[in-house]
């Protein structure tokens, strides 16, 4: 297994809990995968997915795709600094959704990505992102307490 | 949304919590909105599950991102009459300050609201409402009821 792969098999808390999976990793780019389920549902008469979970995905691929840069350091923190999504169409339920996200710029403390969110043809997408990531941001384990 | 044409035959039109209660996505977060004359805050109580930097540890962007788009959208739900959930055209989110471990509150307000599209702003705090830890502007397509 990518040994990026075998460490990203540890999700943050919060993309457990939506079902995150990594699928791919390198060069620059990340693709993620989330399982259609009830209760990521934001519109309980249609079923559509919310948008947040879309933004919730968009936001971690981003930030993994930096990771995948070859020019990112091991062990470099970062945190978002901003993202835009655009929604181009509701994601229809039960499927899954995928993002793909490619990191294209990484400079000294800012990283850029741009990601697509969509349900298995990336010429239907269901959402856009383009993210800025500040990098090397304080990461002392304990410091939010 | 049939929850929203319930409310309305109700009078219970700007009942925010009764609406939240019926969003799965919503209630899986733990969401919750107070009102106070006609202010709304939303409440997202802290729970372990939206950690996404578990080191610092610090809640998840996307979790922020969620909670920011669904305040705009309870906002407008509050001041519009709308027969279906308003949908969202697009979000730009500003990360201010990592969010800590404890419970978050969130405002909106319409800066512009139009026939077809609304423009909405929110900020999220913890501790202090002048120390936000993220800020969203976002584009909102409506459905008007006819009455």
């Amino acid at each position: 297994m990518d040994p990026f792969l075998e460490k990203m098999t540890e999700l943050p808390p919060h993309a457990q809990a939506i079902g995150m999976e990594l699928l791919a990793a390198g060069a620059r780019r990340c693709k993620v995968r989330v399982p259609y389920a009830p209760h990521l549902v934001g519109d309980p008469d249609t079923g559509i997915l919310h948008g947040g979970v879309i933004t919730a995905t968009l936001d971690n691929a981003s930030g993994w795709a930096v990771r995948c840069h070859e020019d990112w350091a091991d062990g470099v923190s970062m945190a978002t600094l901003d993202i835009r999504i655009d929604y181009m169409k509701a994601a229809t339920p039960k499927l899954a959704l995928i993002v793909e996200a490619e990191c294209y710029q990484l400079g000294r403390s800012v990283a850029f990505v741009r990601a697509l969110a969509h349900q298995g043809d990336p010429d239907k997408p269901v959402a856009t992102s383009m993210g800025a990531f500040m990098l090397g941001t304080p990461n002392v384990q304990g410091r939010n307490l | 949304m049939k929850i929203l044409q319930k409310l309305k035959q109700e009078n219970r039109a700007d009942d925010m919590q009764a609406l939240i209660a019926q969003i799965p996505y919503a209630q899986f977060l733990g969401m919750e909105v107070e009102r106070k004359g006609n202010e709304l805050t939303t409440v997202l109580p802290f729970k372990d599950m939206l950690i996404g930097n578990p080191n610092l540890p610090a809640i998840h962007g996307g979790v922020l991102g969620a909670f920011l788009e669904l305040t705009s959208v309870i906002q407008l739900l509050f001041l519009t009459s709308c027969e279906s959930l308003p949908r969202t055209v697009d979000i730009s989110i500003d990360y201010l300050r990592s969010g800590k471990p404890q419970d978050m509150y969130g405002r909106a307000i319409v800066t512009r609201q139009g026939r077809r599209v609304a423009n909405v702003r929110a900020e999220i705090w913890q501790d202090e409402k002048a120390k936000p830890i993220a800020a969203s502007h976002g584009n909102y397509l409506l459905t008007p009821s006819d009455s």
